[in-house]
């Protein structure tokens, strides 16, 4: 548009500037107009929280107020927190030890399978070892969730069912992982295995001497990713873990959330204190969680 | 050692790490077991067996043999309860893939070009990806669009008009507000992770095509969005498409959580998704030929689809 100073000249004549709105009203609101959107969005984002933090704190009277919506409470209810271990209709604790043994299970166990199954794909010699790869390429192909009923039957069939371990086992397996464990190793640098195998080392020892402690990075990515999923896992856990030692965190929230009476005050706190360990996690892990979720991109 | 004596010899040296020993031999399968073993025991065999069974008659028993040909799958395919449930879970993704695509990539370019506070905005729309769907069932169903008149929904209704009706939300069906709170929940759970992937394909592109744009007179805005910005984000786009159509063909936690259908019916026969009626066949009824029939039928719809878009769309192409 106007443009207070004229085009500088220049050896090739007068230049043009380009066609563009860059009077700075223009910019500024643009800017403006950007803020107020993302504000507006933040705010609507942030109102979930709000929300669960609002209703766990206040009495159930303050919460069901007709047409008289408070925004915060009179005094914060902290009891209420007391309440949902004291409660045996809930059982929160079993929930979150359960839960905290899974998710840790399955970080350490899941990481470690797959960064070994794709180590070996990169880098050892084994003839059948394309057919290693892709049969564990084929597993991609199957929707996760949807063959719950089958690996029911045979995990019933191994007498799973009510137990820790057939919650945890069937899940260890994460053939995506395993696959951005080999494309991570097949760009190491293989001077490094050399000289260690001149060294003397096996196999083993190059991989737990010189591999993992130089693949901690990818390691944590996927291995919080595990954390996350699993912690948060509802569908399998349902199904395998309904005995009263063996609920999730999630199974104890959700059996509460449909019983006939429900305190809300409770069931709020106990929403809380679920989602309160991965709130951590994200706000003290978030740069590699975000790696791991850009690692998932590149699946489909 | 008389070869050592003609100069025609070639010694081509093997790196050691193409070099097949036992050792490595050795190496490779101990290295390579659990994962394997792990797949082929809750991955391969389970799908096998579930081939089998969905040919058998399996009413509370797991064991294969009372062969009944095609009849479990001509009876799931023949029962208007699962093709109702293909239909709901077909309006459901006809409404949440767009609109998460939509939303991920506004707030991929929103976080993207913000200078100040950019990290902040990321985190506060990627932090929902850490809460369940369980959790966000909870604040959904009782918080948001809890039926009285208490639930926020209902209070925004309420200060906006004095004398508006009490809506009940998820048990309302006409209008069908349960679709609003089951899209929404989902919306918010997952647009931050597909925000994340739209970033990431975003900083892939090489800003020196902005710039010469600009130079040959074009204005950042919606030219240069359609003309480099979104055909560069095409492998991004579909890899958010395909992941998350695969997702919502198998949603099952907001659905059980907000309507029912586990614990109790509840709502459930609203909007009942396949999963939650492979479960009530399967789990509910042990009647695990039909429900392995079932999940195979799904299966085969979600790779069919999946094959399908990335023909369409001609994924792995170089563009």
């Amino acid at each position: 548009m106007s443009r207070s100073s004229n085009p500088p000249e220049s050896k090739w004549g007068k230049l043009e500037y380009p066609r563009r709105t860059n009077s700075p009203a223009l910019g500024y609101l643009v800017v403006i107009g950007r803020y107020t959107l993302l504000i507006a969005l933040a705010i609507l984002f942030m109102l979930p929280f709000y929300i669960i933090v609002r209703n766990s704190l206040m009495t159930q009277p303050e919460i069901t107020a007709f047409n008289a919506w408070q925004w915060l409470p009179e005094s914060p209810q902290f009891i209420n927190y007391k309440n949902v271990f004291e409660d045996t209709s809930i059982s929160m604790a079993t929930g979150l030890r359960v839960s905290a043994t899974i998710a840790i299970v399955n970080l350490v166990l899941q990481t470690l399978f797959a960064s070994m199954a794709g180590y070996a794909l990169a880098r050892i010699p084994f003839r059948g070892r394309d057919v290693v790869f892709f049969l564990i390429l084929l597993t991609l192909m199957i929707p996760g969730a949807v063959t719950f009923v089958p690996t029911y039957v045979v995990v019933s069939e191994l007498g799973g069912i009510n137990t820790l371990w057939g919650i945890v086992v069937p899940g260890l397996f994460n053939a995506f992982a395993t696959f951005l464990f080999r494309q991570f190793y097949l760009d190491f640098p293989t001077e490094i295995e050399e000289a260690g195998r001149l060294d003397g080392n096996s196999y083993f020892g190059v991989y737990w001497k010189l591999l993992l402690p130089n693949s901690l990075g990818i390691m944590a990515a996927l291995g919080i990713l595990s954390f996350i999923y699993s912690w948060n896992a509802f569908l399998w856990p349902v199904i395998v873990g309904q005995s009263p030692d063996t609920r999730t965190v999630q199974v104890v929230l959700s059996s509460y959330l449909t019983a006939q009476t429900i305190d809300l005050t409770r069931l709020f706190a106990g929403a809380a204190i679920g989602a309160a360990p991965l709130i951590v996690v994200f706000l003290l892990l978030q740069r590699y969680i975000v790696q791991g979720v850009r690692m998932s991109g590149i699946k489909g | 050692m008389s070869a050592a004596s003609s100069n025609q010899i070639h010694v081509v040296r093997v790196p050691w790490w193409r070099r097949t020993n036992t050792e490595a031999s050795l190496a490779f399968l101990l290295f390579v077991a659990p994962m394997v073993l792990g797949l082929m025991v809750f991955t391969f065999i389970p799908i096998g067996w579930g081939v089998l069974i969905s040919f058998s008659e399996a009413r509370n028993t797991v064991s294969i043999g009372e062969w009944v040909g095609l009849e479990n799958y001509r009876a799931m395919l023949g029962n208007p309860e699962f093709r109702r449930s293909l239909r709901t879970i077909l309006i459901f993704a006809v409404f949440i893939v767009p609109l998460t695509f939509f939303f991920s990539l506004l707030l991929a370019m929103l976080v993207n070009s913000a200078g100040f506070g950019k990290t902040f905005f990321r985190s506060v729309f990627f932090i929902p990806t850490a809460i369940s769907y369980v959790i966000a069932s909870i604040v959904w169903k009782m918080g948001i669009f809890n039926g009285g008149a208490f639930g926020f929904a209902n209070m925004v209704w309420y200060w906006l008009d004095e004398n508006a009706p009490v809506v009940a939300w998820i048990g309302e069906t006409d209008p069908p507000y349960y679709w609003l709170v089951l899209v929404s929940v989902r919306l918010w759970l997952q647009v931050g992770f597909y925000m994340i992937i739209f970033i990431a394909g975003l900083q892939e592109i090489d800003q020196t095509l902005y710039e010469a744009a600009q130079v040959d007179g074009a204005r950042l805005g919606w030219r240069t969005f359609w003309t480099i910005t979104f055909p560069l984000l095409r492998n991004t786009s579909i890899a958010v498409l395909m992941l998350n159509f695969i997702a919502a063909f198998q949603a099952f936690d907001e659905f059980v959580n907000i309507l029912g259908g586990v614990a109790s019916a509840g709502n459930i026969s609203l909007a009942r998704p396949p999963l939650v009626y492979l479960y009530q066949v399967a789990i509910g009824q042990q009647d695990y030929g039909r429900g392995s029939a079932g999940a195979l039928i799904l299966t085969a719809i979600i790779i069919a689809v999946t094959l399908v878009q990335g023909r369409l769309f001609g994924f792995g192409r170089k563009s």
